[in-house]
């Protein structure tokens, strides 16, 4: 089956970058998390997001498109990146969501994907 | 660059099924836009998701798993699916967000994906 | 045979195997077909037929078989259909692949308490546990069971409806846990079960046949786990737990029909047979050498059922017991049990009393059991201004009549204390 991982996480954690010292453990145990799941051959896909701040919102309302800046919803969590994996069953897709780092600071969503895909 | 659309619908419209004779349209106006946006030769990948009732969030405390029912958050608007596109400006982007159906029953957040993919 | 008899010769016998063999047919069914909706759903089909069949045909010599028969192509039948419907592909890899077409085995074999760890999944909702499994093992309607959990029969079926549908579309997989992952599933199979208990224990209090029944089932699900899991510790733990609470269940209520508090109770009308078999079942969970919360709370009740041959409450062992519960498996109630215990062991509230202040307030602003405690050693320190706000802040958190009235009762004597009566004498 396959799963989607919705990483939320803290939004102090989101705006981290790449080359700032004070994130070198940050930056690690993402990259140690994602190199055993994709080493593990069950990711399908996933990506990294930008973080919230340059994120926009669109909305469509008696014919007007109406754009916001920033997320459709502030959370104390946000989405900062996914992936999709296949793997038998919720408690494998489970276990792998719980030694992603974004379980130990924000928390880790697991939804099914939709047996038709969107296209 | 790359976009990734977030379509964040509202829960009701999130529980439809494929079988519903009520939800014909709903269903048609979904696949008429992603007939759209995958015949542009723009989508990197996509899928829908299951109802957020099939949603598991995990967290990770103290060296503890904690596994909780449902979504991260139990929001007026919840994501329902998501393409990543690639489109030359966040403009495109802007446009084949407003035109999807969630742009109009609930919002369609878009957010640049972070350079580094998650491999 | 006249047709009439043969059709209530079916019905009996039908009713019989319903009531028997509902839970493991659907076990079997579910567990092998990974999805517990259709399951029931097929079984439901094939019960139908079995009524419409079996006055014509006679009785089949192995019905379980002929149900199971009948329900397992109704499965593969509506799969197929769905199927041709949405990926006319996969039908091919469908068929006899996804459910074992061989025949039934001669004995159904019991893999309800796998069904079972599927409901307590931490992937469904705690509050939907207890009315999922009584619903997949024993086939208790959701209407009837509504009242009992307080909610209208319209929630119930929309829970119960959205929790199977998410074990189908989530992948919840209907295998035994790992090992790793097995204590924890089981204490949340034990713990709906105990909700489901209570709710018919504390609802009979108020009377209810709901509630009667749902106490009966529970019973019957705790004996059923027991058995399937003979070395499991917290399991016949579990059991012996609720077998001391049934010894003394009768005593609750005495003759006028009026609520009798715990420590009110006439120990000489306790079911010394059942206690006996209480302390058998807590034995052999102890032998099992691995302590848990439902063994320590097992413990305390056989404690306190001691009253019934020594004619006093072992107040400083039932202390011991609930610091081990407080210490390895905080929760509120067992931290409000410990300061009761503490000040009844010392004949002095003023630990207990700080005990019970040591709690956040939010975590039991609406919890009646820490009010009644408050108002108990408020009592013991003499402290009758206290005593009765707590009182009556416990009196507008509970629901169940009996236990209204009982509370009503006492509130009562405060504004005749003058007269010299102790008014809170009784805690739970």
């Amino acid at each position: 089956m396959q799963y989607m991982l919705l990483f939320h996480q803290p939004a102090g954690e989101l705006e981290r970058t790449p080359n700032d010292p004070a994130s070198a453990d940050y930056w690690e145990t993402w990259r140690a998390y994602m190199s055993a799941i994709y080493s593990a051959g069950i990711v399908t896909s996933g990506n990294v997001l930008q973080p919230p701040s340059t994120a926009t919102t669109v909305r469509f309302r008696d014919g007007q498109r109406e754009v916001l800046d920033g997320l459709f919803a502030e959370t104390k969590e946000m989405l900062g990146g996914y992936l999709i994996i296949d793997v038998p069953s919720l408690d494998e897709a489970l276990t792998w969501a719980a030694r992603s780092p974004s379980s130990s600071t924000g928390s880790t969503e697991v939804r099914p994907i939709a047996l038709l895909e969107s296209a | 660059m790359q976009y990734m659309l977030l379509f964040h619908q509202p829960a009701t419209e999130l529980e439809r099924t494929l079988d519903d004779p009520a939800s014909a349209d709903y269903w048609e106006s979904w696949y008429a836009y992603m007939s759209t946006i995958y015949d542009a030769g723009i989508v990197t990948s996509g899928h829908g998701l299951q109802p957020p009732a099939t949603a598991t969030t995990v967290r990770f405390r103290n060296g503890q798993r904690e596994v909780f029912a449902g979504p991260f958050a139990e929001t007026q608007e919840m994501l329902g699916g998501y393409v990543i596109i690639e489109v030359p400006s966040l403009d495109d982007a802007l446009t084949w967000a407003a035109r999807s159906p969630s742009s109009s029953t609930g919002s369609t957040e878009v957010r640049p994906v972070a350079l580094l993919e998650a491999a | 045979m006249h047709p009439q008899h043969e059709t209530e010769a079916a019905y009996q016998r039908a009713a019989f195997v319903a009531r028997e063999s509902y839970g493991r047919l659907v076990a079997y069914l579910a567990t092998r077909w990974g999805d517990l909706a259709a399951a029931e759903d097929a079984l439901s089909a094939a019960f139908v037929a079995a009524l419409e069949r079996w006055p014509r045909t006679g009785v089949p010599e192995r019905p379980e078989s002929w149900l199971l028969t009948v329900a397992r192509r109704k499965l593969v039948d509506s799969a197929r259909h769905a199927a041709l419907r949405d990926r006319p592909e996969i039908v091919a890899a469908l068929g006899d692949a996804a459910l074992d077409q061989s025949a039934p085995p001669p004995a159904l074999p019991d893999e309800r308490i796998r069904l079972m760890l599927v409901c307590a999944h931490p992937a469904i909702d705690a509050k939907i546990r207890p009315a999922l499994i009584l619903q997949a093992v024993l086939g208790l309607e959701a209407k009837g069971m509504a009242s009992a959990f307080l909610v209208s029969a319209e929630t119930m079926t929309k829970r119960l409806v959205r929790a199977k549908a998410k074990i189908r579309a989530a992948g919840l997989r209907f295998e035994e846990p790992t090992a790793s992952d097995m204590p924890g599933r089981l204490h949340a199979l034990l713990e709906a079960i105990y909700a489901a208990y209570f709710l018919g224990r504390e609802g009979a209090v108020s009377d209810g046949d709901v509630h009667d029944q749902l106490r009966d089932e529970a019973l019957y699900l705790a004996r059923v786990v027991a058995t399937a899991l003979p070395t499991a510790a917290e399991a016949l733990g579990f059991l012996a737990l609720l077998t001391f609470c049934e010894a003394r269940r009768l005593a609750q209520i005495n003759t006028a029909g009026a609520f009798v508090p715990l420590l009110e109770q006439d120990a000489g009308t306790w079911d010394v047979a059942l206690m006996r078999e209480g302390y058998l079942l807590l034995e052999r969970a102890v032998a099992q050498g691995e302590i848990g919360p439902f063994q320590l709370e097992a413990a305390i009740q056989a404690a306190h059922c001691y009253r019934a041959r020594s004619g006093t409450v072992p107040w400083g062992e039932i202390t011991l017991l609930y610091q081990a519960l407080v210490t390895r498996y905080p929760t509120i109630g067992s931290r409000v049990g410990c300061a009761v215990a503490t000040a009844h062991a010392e004949g002095d509230p003023s630990n207990g009393l700080a005990m019970l202040n040591a709690i956040d307030p939010e975590a039991v602003r609406t919890y009646q059991p820490f009010w009644v405690a408050l108002w108990h050693l408020h009592t013991m320190r003499g402290d009758n201004t206290q005593a009765r706000s707590c009182l009556l802040r416990a009196l507008s958190l509970t629901t169940h009549p009996r236990l209204q009235a009982y509370l009503r009762t006492r509130l009562r004597l405060y504004d005749h204390s003058a007269a010299g009566e102790e008014p809170g004498n009784g805690a739970l």
